[in-house]
């Protein structure tokens, strides 16, 4: 199986994409820069860097997705989606409803965050939540480069405007890729590790980091079974429910601001719908509700590292729920004890 | 494809400007008792509306904004479907969810209208865009006001339309008010079309209470924008002679300036025109106003009679 960055498996499915639907274009800023090899298979006219203007390049992309192309927008850094929100949120996501379903928006946005690079809190802020509050709009963020590619692939197929945000801590980390190109459905989690004790549920970068942890605990005896979300709208609600249900103990983690960031509507979707197979409450490691600092360490603090999430689920399968009233019968708790 | 009023036939235009009129005003009386929403009108702008529309073709598509019931009623939209998508109800070109604000008509190549300021002007170059890429000859009419002509939204199009060779005919219906605000408060220069120029878009500025005058601005601007592909802007001076939104006792304006444009009505303009030229009787004159308002009329009853959509399509058409 070959080895490639994730930013390369990038590259790779724009120009399966493009080979296969000439209404794939792509364009953005310095895409057709970085990006030379598209310009010189599919030429100028379907890959084109753009003025520095986030708020137009997105705009054109929703309205040549109306028009019946296939827009791929790459808008650089995440915190720049800031000057794209009308266009993304106010349009893409609401037009096709307001209008009583007559237009369509095949389109992706795509853009970095993450810590990794110590660029700052204006280049760095993970704003998947904003995305997943706005209707109309799909949310996907990949851990690794063969779910990069599969899911770009997915997410330009896809008739609706998907967000595609790409973790910089991730970009050049090598992996493998199938020669194989199929996509994954977008809303389908992956299970990385299976276990039976505690469940670590997670997205980007951070999934590496439940999978160290994990391999920390079963060195101690404790059997963590990791999931990957993959993309957070649709959200793989099933797959959040069973790992909840077969465990009865779950961490989630991810690097956004843990307020009101992805993790609050897991811990909330367990609470109301696996509440009788937890054992211990859910909980939640996240950023803090602060700007994202430049300095190495700093960036790095505001990330959950792989010894907090053992040391959580640790915490977890050392303690148990007091049982203030008799246990309930409920055949969908896997492992009931 | 519908057949559009393409034709300059005086009087075909003249009746657009009476039934448009008479659409927005049955929503005001609507509106002061409650039966009908209020909506943002486009009172004392309909020549702007009439003569632009009527210079397009059937092929060209049309981006409009919150204040587009004349755009949609020249370009041939019934009556009854607006006002039944204005009352929310099931009938409307867009099952009720728009209400006025956002009235979209894909059938008659109204498309992507945005009430957000500057929202249509943001999409107006990718729909351009793929006009181009996929060899329709249709061009891009974007209606816009000099309110929007104060977002960034308008300069990155403006510059990205220039850059590459898009085929947009930029329309804006410059009618002095912006909401609440005078545009002599929001704008640096006199124009819009100042600020077209320093793109090098090649600009016009037309009267915009003269529908005959604006529809020939207009074809000249189409079809330099069909014959190079390039963008155009033209500006069509006009007054809101209502309010920003029903009801508004637009106490804000300046009573000697609303009272010279109403002087210069463009319903009443484009009459005395025909009148002198001997191609309107006042006989026909009163049967065309009897006419409209009876087309108003029976829009308005059945916008009433349709029925509100179902709760269970509140949820439908979020997701492709």
């Amino acid at each position: 199986m070959p080895t490639l960055p994730l930013n390369d498996a990038i590259g790779l499915a724009l120009a399966e994409e493009m080979r296969r639907d000439n209404k794939v274009i792509a364009f953005g800023e310095g895409i057709a820069t970085k990006r030379h090899e598209l310009v010189t298979e599919f030429g100028a006219l379907r890959v084109r860097n753009t003025p520095l203007a986030e708020g137009i390049i997105a705009g054109t992309a929703v309205g040549a997705a109306a028009g019946g192309l296939r827009p791929v927008a790459d808008l650089l850094f995440a915190p720049f989606l800031c000057y794209a929100m009308d266009e993304l949120v106010n349009s893409a996501g609401k037009l096709r409803y307001m209008s009583g379903g007559q237009f369509s928006f095949p389109l992706v946005a795509l853009a970095m965050t993450g810590a990794g690079w110590g660029v700052g809190a204006q280049h760095n802020h993970n704003v998947e939540a904003w995305f997943v509050h706005s209707p109309g709009l799909k949310v996907v963020m990949p851990s690794n480069p063969a779910d990069a590619r599969a899911l770009l692939k997915a997410a330009i197929r896809d008739d609706n405007p998907v967000v595609f945000l790409l973790d910089i801590g991730l970009l050049y980390q090598p992996g493998e890729v199938p020669t194989d190109a199929v996509p994954i459905p977008l809303g389908q989690a992956s299970t990385v590790r299976a276990g039976t004790d505690v469940s670590l549920i997670s997205y980007g970068k951070t999934v590496h980091h439940c999978a160290q942890a994990a391999e920390s605990l079963a060195a101690e005896g404790i059997a963590a079974e990791v999931i990957d979300l993959r993309s957070l709208k649709p959200l793989d609600e099933a797959a959040i429910l069973a790992t909840a249900r077969k465990t009865g103990r779950v961490v989630v983690v991810h690097e956004a601001n843990r307020l009101c960031g992805v993790g609050a509507e897991i811990a909330a979707l367990i609470a109301e719908q696996a509440f009788a197979c937890l054992k211990t409450p859910v909980v939640r490691l996240g950023g803090p509700d602060a700007p994202v600092p430049s300095s190495f360490p700093l960036e790095q603090a505001t990330v959950p590292q792989a010894d907090a999430i053992a040391a959580a689920a640790r915490q977890l399968c050392a303690s148990h729920r007091p049982l203030t009233y008799p246990p309930m019968e409920n055949s969908k708790c896997a492992l009931p004890h | 494809m519908n057949e559009f009023p393409t034709a300059a036939d005086p009087l075909r235009l003249y009746e657009q400007l009476l039934l448009i009129r008479a659409y927005e005003n049955a929503i005001v009386q609507g509106s002061t008792d409650g039966r009908i929403p209020g909506t943002c009108t486009s009172v004392g702008q309909e020549a702007a509306a009439v003569g632009a529309i009527n210079a397009l073709t059937a092929d060209d598509l049309i981006l409009t904004n919150h204040r587009s019931a004349g755009h949609l009623l020249a370009r041939g939209a019934d009556p009854g479907r607006l006002l039944a998508e204005v009352m929310g109800r099931r009938d409307g070109y867009c099952k009720g969810r728009s209400g006025s604000l956002h009235i979209s008509v894909k059938e008659l190549g109204v498309v992507l209208t945005t009430t957000i300021v500057g929202g249509e002007l943001s999409l107006a170059p990718g729909v351009a865009l793929a006009q181009t890429m996929q060899g329709r000859p249709g061009i891009v009419a974007c209606f816009f006001g000099d309110g929007a002509a104060c977002e960034g939204s308008f300069h990155e199009s403006l510059n990205l339309a220039a850059l590459w060779n898009l085929p947009v005919l930029y329309i804006c219906e410059n009618n002095q008010w912006q909401a609440f605000v005078h545009r002599r408060e929001a704008m640096s220069r006199e124009h819009v079309s100042d600020w077209g120029a320093g793109y090098g878009i090649p600009v016009q500025t037309v009267d915009g209470n003269d529908v005959f005058a604006v529809l020939e601005a207009t074809r000249n601007a189409a079809t330099q924008v069909r014959d190079t592909r390039r963008p155009v802007l033209l500006e069509v001076l006009t007054y809101r002679t209502r309010g920003h939104f029903e009801p508004d006792d637009q106490g804000y304006v300046d009573k000697a300036e609303l009272a010279a444009w109403l002087a210069r009505d463009p319903i009443a303009l484009c009459r005395d025109r025909l009148i002198g030229a001997g191609q309107l009787s006042l006989t026909a004159d009163a049967e065309l106003i009897a006419r409209v308002d009876a087309r108003i009329a029976t829009a308005v009853a059945f916008a009433s009679a349709s029925p509100f959509p179902s709760i269970e399509e509140l949820t439908l058409d979020v997701y492709a």
